[in-house]
């Protein structure tokens, strides 16, 4: 089991809780959301030729801010998103998170941190296709706790859960599989798996851009009110400006650079 | 936790992996098969040649054998007395048994084994074996009861319907002498069925010999059918029965042929009324035997398509037996004997070539008895012990007293030592072959299980994105296959067992289907498929399974471990 740390039931995902595991690291002391890169760089190889992606990206996000990062496809800007993300290690630069380094954590503690602190939202959902909608959600606390935490606590988070459907609206199709449901329904059940660890960081690769402008206003709708409303941290890639206008700052990838940062609206 | 639920998953949607662990399944139930059947025939077969073979044999290395029994048996008790609860002397050499069936002499090569019957069956079951303690038992029912009793030891007496059928075969053989051959008086009036017969055709062709007709009408069983209905006749005990070996101490007047004893007629105290003069000759020869099924019988398949066994010589009719004497050089000798039981032990080795005798008698037949001294010589002393698990310490303990230039000392484990271990390496064989099976579906497991890895990359990614370790991914991977494998196993345990209770069954259904006899016991010797099966063996079997699934799933589990969330997701 990776993960062993015991969290008192009540305050589970709960922000202390969160700073209280994290703390356990040693690493970051107040996960407020706050987050910076220095310097990134990273390159891919294709055989013998080395790809630079990401040419010294410096952003900092401040926390409860929206930013959104638009550029061409093949900008860097997943590869960006990642990388804040954890998801992978940049070859050159920094990651850093309240000022506290992360990106070069131990493996265990990289894990964690992707478990409690960030929510990751993709363009194609990337739900599990064997599990029902409700599972799905949870996923992320079955992935935290033991089989016997786990099972001590079901009631709470499976409550947790309906409440946080109920909130992205698909209270009726709990028992779903993620097959059965419509690409705005999968979407809003990504976001609910994200938002089920009351993560501080949301990061969202391109959450519309595989739905019709109607069910993309709708979930941009969702997402700006969790910025507004629970102070969430977001951090969005689209390569849509209108999409992009409506977080609080627009920062512009081309070549793996940084081209400009505009104020949005 | 999502371990455990996304293995439940994978187990319930991923029906290709299942069928991947058929082969182990059937691996698993194959070898439980096989090494049920396997150890029931080894089992079976040691229980039979130890029936036989007493715990420990000596014996001499010279079919003359050594003077003294009485010497010996001391010298033995005084090695290992304490460990002794009884022994017995033998005298083992080969020879040939012939009978007359059909008009044509068979002739067999047998081992003719001198025994003192009580003494023996206290070193060994012989009374299992001899079927006049058996019940005639047809298709699981009980036909008739056993002619003796299991409280009488045996002995060289016949059984009643024995003493009938040989009363009824000398009086035909009396009247045929009379009617054709009335002119010729001096034919020897009692013989041997066969040596009688042939002289008053005069050459020609005997036709179905007169003592055959009578077995004919009832051929599967040894007990003719017509004495049951003359019952009365026999009712009171014979008085053969009370007539043990002390005639042949008596008679020395030479091994060969000797004329049978006169006993006293057995029914003239009943008065009985039809008795030719002759009816005296129903007693016996002094000449004893117990002979081994296999050689006078032979099986044959009836209109039903069942087995039956027809019996070519029965107790009471009389054989000739050839044989060496033990003097130098060895002169051949012969004599008759009356067949007195059939033994049957179920190892065709024994049951084809053993003929046991009186050990007096077949010790005066081959000179075995020193003229001046009475001393007779024996061949083996067989051994049993209270415990037989101290055998080898016994056996010990003999070889010191007894060179092994003259005696060769040893368990009946040893003395059938290449037999016993040719069947323990081929049971190993068989084994390792059947593993290898299970091995090879292994590689399937990881074939299949490989190509679940790549399917599975994207949600492996997403697994590791929401915080999954790779410990944790990798451990999804192995208790799936672990999963995997207790299901598979615990099929093939569950088909195996139910294979092995209904083995006859099936037989029986595969031999209706087929038209062909799959387990013959012509060939095998037991009616039904013998089978044990063996806890430990079974837990062996479904652990080794179990292993290899998990270990067939590890390198696939650690390529899952290792994907790079970036990688496993980036392909959309
Ligand atoms: N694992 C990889 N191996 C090789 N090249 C990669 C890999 N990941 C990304 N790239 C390359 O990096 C560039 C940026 O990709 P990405 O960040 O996904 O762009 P986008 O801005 O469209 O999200 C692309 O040209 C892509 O081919
Ligand atoms: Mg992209």
């Amino acid at each position: 089991m990776s993960q062993t740390q015991t969290i008192d039931p009540s305050d589970v995902g709960n922000r202390s809780a969160v700073q209280s595991v994290v703390n356990k690291q040693e690493t970051v002391k107040m996960p407020k959301g706050q987050i910076s890169t220095v310097a990134l760089e990273k390159s891919y190889f294709k055989g013998q030729h080395k790809i630079p992606v990401l040419r010294g990206v410096e952003v900092a996000v401040n926390e409860g801010e929206f930013v959104s990062i638009v550029g061409q496809s093949g900008s860097g800007k997943s590869t960006l998103l990642h990388l804040i993300g954890l998801l992978d290690t940049p070859d050159v630069g920094e990651i850093l998170m309240n000022g506290d380094r992360i990106d070069d954590l131990p493996e265990k503690s990289r894990d964690q941190l992707r478990n409690h602190v960030f929510g990751f939202i993709f363009q194609f959902y990337h739900l599990l296709p064997e599990l029902s909608l409700l599972e799905n959600v949870m996923s992320p606390l079955m992935i935290r706790h033991s089989l016997w935490s786990f099972w001590k606590q079901r009631r709470a988070m499976r409550e947790q859960a309906c409440e946080i459907i109920a909130k992205v609206g698909l209270g009726h199709r709990m028992k779903h599989k993620p097959s059965e449901l419509s690409g705005g329904e999968m979407q809003r059940a990504a976001i609910a798996r994200a938002l089920i660890t009351k993560p501080t960081v949301l990061l969202a690769d391109e959450p519309t851009g595989n739905l019709d402008s109607d069910t993309g206003g709708e979930i941009m709708d969702l997402l700006a009110s969790l910025n507004e409303h629970d102070r969430l941290t977001i951090v969005m890639v689209t390569h849509d400006d209108s999409i992009a206008r409506q977080a609080h700052r627009i920062v512009r990838l081309k070549e793996g650079r940084i081209e400009a940062v505009d104020r949005a609206a | 936790m999502y371990k455990l639920l996304l293995c439940l998953r994978y187990l319930r949607t991923r029906y290709i992996a299942l069928a991947s662990i058929i082969s182990v399944t059937l691996g698993v139930a194959t070898m439980i098969v096989v090494n049920s059947v396997m150890a029931g025939f080894s089992t079976e077969m040691r229980e039979r040649i130890h029936g036989l073979l007493a715990d420990v044999v000596i014996e001499t290395n010279s079919l003359d054998g050594v003077p003294d029994a009485e010497e010996h048996l001391a010298l033995v008790r005084q090695a290992a007395g304490d460990y002794i609860e009884s022994m017995t002397t033998t005298v083992e050499v080969y020879g040939m048994l012939s009978f007359q069936y059909h008009g044509q002499w068979i002739t067999r090569p047998v081992t003719l084994i001198g025994i003192d019957p009580g003494e023996k069956a206290k070193v060994g079951p012989l009374k299992d074996f001899l079927q006049s303690y058996r019940p005639t038992i047809v298709d699981g029912r009980m036909t008739e009861p056993a002619q003796r009793s299991m409280d009488v030891p045996p002995g060289w007496t016949l059984t009643e319907s024995a003493q009938e059928y040989r009363q009824w075969w000398i009086e035909r053989q009396q009247m045929m002498i009379h009617g054709l051959g009335e002119e010729d008086d001096s034919l020897p009036t009692p013989l041997v069925p066969g040596e009688s017969v042939t002289p008053p055709f005069k050459g020609e062709d005997p036709g179905p010999p007169i003592f055959d007709e009578f077995p004919n009408s009832n051929a599967s069983t040894d007990e003719p059918g017509a004495a049951q209905q003359d019952d009365s006749a026999v009712a009171a005990p014979t008085p053969a029965d009370s007539e043990p070996s002390t005639p042949l101490i008596a008679d020395e007047s030479g091994p060969t042929f000797a004329p049978p004893q006169f006993e006293p007629p057995p029914f003239e105290a009943e008065g009985a009324p039809e008795l030719p003069d002759s009816a005296g000759w129903v007693g016996l020869l002094d000449g004893r035997l117990y002979v081994g099924m296999g050689l006078i019988s032979f099986p044959y398949e009836d209109d039903k398509g069942k087995v039956q066994t027809l019996m070519m010589v029965k107790p009471g009719d009389d054989v000739k037996l050839s044989t060496v004497t033990s003097g130098r050089p060895p002169d051949t000798t012969h004599f008759n004997a009356t067949v007195v039981d059939v033994f049957k032990s179920g190892m065709s080795e024994y049951d084809s070539n053993l003929v046991f005798c009186n050990l007096e008698y077949l010790q005066k037949v081959r000179g075995m008895v020193d003229p001046s001294t009475g001393v007779r010589s024996i061949t083996s002393i067989q051994i049993k012990l209270k415990d037989e698990t101290d055998a080898k310490v016994v056996v010990e303990r003999l070889q010191a007293v007894f060179p092994p230039g003259r005696y060769s000392v040893k368990t009946w484990e040893q003395k059938q030592g290449p037999l016993l271990a040719a069947v323990d390496i081929e049971s190993a064989i068989l084994n390792v072959l059947l593993f290898l099976i299970i091995a090879v579906a292994g590689f399937g497991i990881l074939a299949i299980f490989y190509m679940i890895v790549v399917e599975k990359t994207r949600d492996i990614g997403i697994l590791k994105a929401l915080g999954a370790g790779s410990g944790g991914i990798m451990s999804i991977f192995l208790s799936y296959g672990l999963a995997l494998g207790i299901v598979g196993s615990g099929v093939g345990v569950g088909i195996g067992i139910l294979f092995v209770h209904y083995i006859n069954e099936i037989e029986g259904f595969i031999t209706w289907i087929t038209g062909h006899k799959v387990f013959d016991e012509r060939i095998y010797y037991f009616p039904e498929i013998p089978t044990s099966i063996n806890a430990s063996m079974v837990i062996w079997v479904a652990v080794g399974a179990m292993t290899i699934a998990v270990l067939a799933s590890i390198l696939p589990a650690r390529r899952a471990a290792r994907l790079r969330p970036v990688e496993a997701l980036r392909f959309e």
